[in-house]
């Protein structure tokens, strides 16, 4: 049962890795700074490097938002379902979504499902996470917008080639640290709920920290996930959201590190979604002339107040089902509905496939770019 | 018990615009400085066409080459010490 559930976090890591991908390296994958593949590669390789950095906002996922008294292995394993069913939805339709609300939603819509209202810490929910969600687009579109003012008035009377190759250098640079940053926040998340579950199932006790093989497993498995990129996601905020030059690149990722770096350390297991949509906007206002397609960011909003609830309802349903049919059984009947289900958007997925070679192709309005050659559509 | 943290907002906000906007202004001016002197291609062109596509970073400039070394060592030194500082808060001393 443990291994099942262990087994489920790291399944979830691995739809947040790739689903996230897009925040670090989006912008350089638009402005041609990096190749696609070889900025997911990096970003892979420094997220496992970042997991190991900070321990805060672990902390803040196992102890901080639910009573762990009530948390049994079965209300994990439901809560996961519910995120990753979130998370391969809004994949599906290249929505960046928050993976963090959609774990936190999933955990305590079983959590609800499975002991009600009252065992969940509705203080820490709002502080450390509803409240962080609201504020971080909103500060990092500020400091964005800040940046790419500063670095256009700057660096104005350089040659416009010069200018270009200068900040693509510092873009690399700066979509480094956002994956470094994404490894300290998210992978955090996972190992909080592996915590969250050892100290269910009695192997630790409660209040611990997360143990040096939950830490590594969790690790390997965003940075799997951020290798195979979510394609479909980092069009949409490379290409959607802004037509993006290298300097509001470099801007828009420095802003991002930063906010992202400074709320991991206070413990805030803020969205890296959240914050680099709020920057990569940012980067748009700060730029005269430059246009910010409002149609798409309304769109990502909406999807980002339903995630908790969204994921909460799949959580809960989870729960019920695996309670009503009980121990094992339940969360392995749980299991095969979420691979069926997993199986079923690959496959939908497959038919407007967004991979490295498209991800760049002119923004039509839509996700899935015109097809370049028609081959067997 | 309060709902908003605001030292951690306003923390927040401010080292974030030191860091997040702050330090690309200083690169900014790095390149800026770097890019001073003859080999940039911005006076030898300039006005023939495609004097704007030179992509030649360093001007040759010596002033201007110090003060571009002097900006991406302070910005790769803050890196370097914010990374540190999250290390530091992230691994508090275990207390048993």
């Amino acid at each position: 049962m443990l291994v099942l559930v262990v087994i489920t976090a790291l399944c979830f890591d691995f739809t947040n890795g790739f689903h996230d991908t897009g925040n670090a390296m989006a912008t350089s994958i638009a402005t041609g700074a990096l190749g696609p593949r070889t900025a997911v590669a990096i970003s892979g390789v420094l997220n496992f490097v970042g997991a190991f950095l900070s321990l805060a906002v672990a902390a803040t996922i196992a102890n901080g938002l639910v009573d762990t008294k009530v948390v049994t292995l079965t209300v994990v394993a439901a809560g996961l379902a519910g995120g990753i069913i979130w998370n391969l939805v809004t994949w599906l339709f290249g929505i960046p979504s928050s993976s963090s609300h959609a774990l936190i939603g999933g955990v305590i819509g079983s959590v609800i499902a499975a002991s009600g209202g009252s065992a969940v810490l509705w203080h820490g929910l709002v502080s450390k996470v509803i409240l962080p969600a609201v504020f971080s687009p909103i500060i990092a579109a500020l400091v964005a917008a800040t940046g790419t003012y500063l670095l256009y008035r700057i660096s104005r009377s350089m040659t416009e080639g010069a200018r270009k190759h200068g900040f693509r250098i510092g873009q690399i640079g700066s979509a480094c640290m956002v994956s470094l940053a994404h490894g300290t926040n998210d992978a955090q998340k996972t190992m909080g709920v592996i915590t969250l579950a050892l100290i269910a199932n009695g192997t630790l006790a409660a209040k611990s920290n997360a143990p040096i093989w939950v830490i590594v497993c969790c690790a390997l498995a965003i940075s799997a996930g951020t290798y195979i990129g979510g394609w479909r996601v980092i069009r949409t905020l490379g290409k959607g959201l802004v037509e993006i030059e290298s300097p509001q690149g470099m801007a828009a990722e420095s802003a991002s590190a930063a906010i992202i770096l400074l709320s991991s350390s206070f413990g805030y297991s803020l969205s890296t979604t959240h914050v680099a949509t709020g920057s990569i906007i940012g980067t748009g206002l700060g730029k005269r002339g430059a246009e910010v397609r409002w149609n798409v960011a309304g769109r990502m909003a909406t999807a980002w107040v339903f995630t908790l609830p969204s994921a909460a309802l799949v959580g809960a349903g989870a729960e019920a089902l695996a309670h009503g049919i009980g121990g094992t059984l339940g969360v392995v009947v749980d299991l095969i509905l979420l691979a069926v289900l997993a199986g079923f958007i690959y496959y939908r997925s497959r038919g407007s496939k967004v991979d490295p070679n498209n991800v760049n192709a002119e923004w039509t309005g839509t996700v899935t770019p015109e097809p370049a050659e028609t081959v067997a559509a | 018990m309060s709902w908003i943290n605001l030292s951690a907002l306003w923390k927040i906000v401010v080292f974030g615009l030191i860091a997040g906007a702050g330090l690309p202004a200083l690169f900014a001016g790095g390149l800026y400085t770097l890019s001073w002197g003859p080999r940039t291609g911005r006076v030898a062109t300039a006005g023939a066409d495609g004097g704007d596509e030179s992509d030649v970073l360093v001007g040759g400039n010596v002033l201007g080459m110090v003060l571009a070394a002097i900006a991406f060592l302070i910005v790769l030194a803050a890196i370097g010490w914010g990374i540190y500082e999250v290390y530091q808060i992230g691994h508090p001393p275990v207390k048993k």
